[in-house]
């Protein structure tokens, strides 16, 4: 071997070592650096009173997460509620009722949908889903609200949500083999029997991973939500009401934070938590597909 | 076959039948009610004309400083991206080909990775800067954007380079080429299509992201000529002039959200195009 190649081979090898280590080091990084943004804020404050405070006032120096997160884990559930049955039987519908070609032409569709920047989705959650909330379903509940409330922060996530785990799904399907499906149907099982005692039972890990990274996502989405959600510090039951989750709060501080003493702690700690928070939910779940790639 | 077995049949088949093609109406009534409320308010000039004094309150010009910034913010992106991603993705697949083990770890990571939202990439990239004493700027941008879709675009090409088959990779080793020869020559050659997929995706994520340049690009009426100024984009654009109380300036929101909604259909359809014609030359 000559000695350029040699030289071309190591410098390469190195090359591709650093491209690899960055990319790993990535998240550790990220949980260093806002640790240590967010470390006077930890410092002055219990972890407990942090996260289970309800008493927002950054000029007095009171930070209670409580009212984010409830606003969070509300928009989140809601959205998961409204999207995952949908998801489940239209995966069902288009793995093993319809015709191939449905599927064939619906796999770039929901593709192309998922590369739909959240900023348009936004922009329809104003044009339909607000409207519909304060001139439709506030007053037919003998209410009124303005539109922009936990309800359409939800919905707008919903419709996010559909054409990522929709395709999830759908790949969790088709890893079941098809004898197993061919084995139920020649035992004289109807199609839909064999959905709920094949595809539903062997792709159970699947289907509940899907919907953990569909949470996660529906979970750390920023502008489509902080667009329509109202941004108002409220903690009630009614997803009437307006709401002010954690990815908003942060997105939304971000100019005035600095005159502030311990502000720009807190909004780096609300990143550390959603990051945390949705690094835990992705692995357990991407475990769970991991281990069921294997099998 | 018993009664209650068929009704139960016909019920779970008709909700399934509803399910999916709901799904499929609410998707495109979405996309129908985002043109058709942009269009009308779309021009030429607004495309094609800078903001000049009073835009954000109704005057004239257009977003071409947001659309431009935002090509050149995901270029540069982009570029980073695969400087980093690029080896590492080749990595993966010739140095590890025997370690099943840490390959799997690796991905499992990556996967993890691809999760994060964005705004926590904004969070952090902003801590960055006030490390580095930083403004915000359209450095700070591409380096946040950066971090956002280099796992991506790491991820996206290893799906395809891990079906490539070893024995490609042991009949170059066997003519003499050395690892690198083989990745670049051989690996690279054959997931060419999937590379192109790859970076196209990872482009389009990067124009559409919002949350992550909010507070490390900025935002300008100008075009940025060098690397530390601040950079309007396309997403933070039709934000901001979303939330103006001028229907004039709203009605410009909804013409950038249908100019961003078109670059990115084209992005993916060509992506779709270009994959399908390089890959009938790889061996399958």
């Amino acid at each position: 071997m000559n000695k350029k190649r040699k030289i071309a081979d190591i410098l390469v090898n190195i090359w591709m070592r650093i491209g690899l280590y960055l990319l790993l080091s990535i998240p550790v990084f990220i949980v260093i650096g806002l640790f240590w943004k967010a470390g006077p804020l930890l410092k002055s404050q219990s972890l407990a009173n942090l996260l289970f405070s309800s008493r927002w006032s950054p000029m007095k120096g009171e930070f209670g997460f409580l009212p984010f997160i409830f606003s969070s884990a509300y928009v989140t559930v809601l959205a998961f509620l409204l999207s995952a049955p949908l998801c489940l039987f239209a995966a069902i519908y288009l793995t093993q009722f319809s015709k191939q070609r449905l599927l064939n032409f619906m796999l770039p569709v929901i593709d192309i949908l998922a590369g739909i920047p959240s900023v348009v989705y936004g922009v329809w959650g104003i044009l339909v889903i607000v409207p519909l909330v304060s001139d439709g379903i506030a007053p037919f509940f003998g209410t009124s609200s303005s539109g922009y409330s936990l309800l359409a922060g939800g919905t707008v996530l919903a419709v996010m949500c559909i054409p990522y785990m929709l395709n999830m799904l759908i790949e969790v399907f088709h890893t079941i083999p098809v004898g197993m499906k061919e084995a139920s149907l020649s035992l004289g099982a109807t199609s839909w029997e064999m959905v709920k005692h094949v595809i539903l039972r062997k792709g159970f890990p699947g289907i509940i991973s899907a919907f953990g990274l569909g949470i996660s996502k529906a979970f750390g989405e920023t502008i489509a939500v902080l667009m329509v959600v109202g941004n108002t510090l409220n903690i009630s039951l009614s997803p009437l009401k307006p709401g002010y989750p954690l990815p908003a709060l942060i997105a939304n501080n971000y100019g005035e934070m600095m005159s502030i003493p311990d502000y720009d702690s807190a909004l780096m700690f609300a990143a550390l938590l959603l990051f945390v928070v949705i690094l835990i939910i992705n692995l357990f779940f991407r475990y769970f597909i991991h281990k069921g790639e294997k099998v | 076959m018993n009664r209650l077995k068929i009704i139960e049949e016909w019920i779970f088949k008709i909700i399934s039948f509803i399910a999916a093609y709901s799904v499929v109406l609410i998707l495109l009534y979405l996309l129908l009610v985002v043109f058709k409320k942009g269009i009308g308010a779309l021009s030429w000039e607004i495309i094609l004309s800078m903001p000049e004094g009073g835009y954000y309150f109704g005057g004239d010009g257009g977003i071409l400083n947001a659309i431009v910034g935002s090509f050149y913010l995901s270029v540069g992106a982009t570029f980073l991206a695969v400087i980093i991603g690029l080896p590492a993705a080749l990595f993966i697949n010739v140095q590890l080909i025997r370690l099943k083990r840490t390959q799997n770890t690796i991905r499992f990571f990556l996967d993890a990775l691809w999760g994060i939202p964005s705004i926590v990439y904004g969070a952090f990239g902003f801590a960055v800067m006030l490390l580095l004493g930083l403004n915000a700027s359209l450095l700070a941008g591409i380096i946040t954007v950066a971090l956002l879709i280099t796992p991506i675009l790491v991820r996206a090409f290893d799906e395809v380079l891990k079906t490539i088959p070893v024995e490609l990779q042991e009949a170059s080793f066997s003519l003499g080429s050395t690892k690198t020869e083989t990745a670049l020559k051989v690996l690279l050659k054959q997931g060419l299509a999937g590379f192109i997929t790859a970076l196209l995706l990872a482009f389009g994520r990067g124009i559409g992201d919002a949350a992550s340049v909010l507070f490390t690009a900025g935002f300008t009426d100008n075009i940025p000529v060098t690397f530390d100024e601040p950079v309007a984009t396309l997403p933070l654009s039709i934000f901001f002039q979303l939330s103006s109380p001028i229907e004039e300036v709203r009605q410009r929101a909804y013409a950038a959200a249908v100019v961003l909604t078109i670059i990115i259909l084209i992005i993916s359809v060509s992506a779709r195009i270009l994959s399908k014609r390089y890959s009938k030359n790889s061996i399958k």
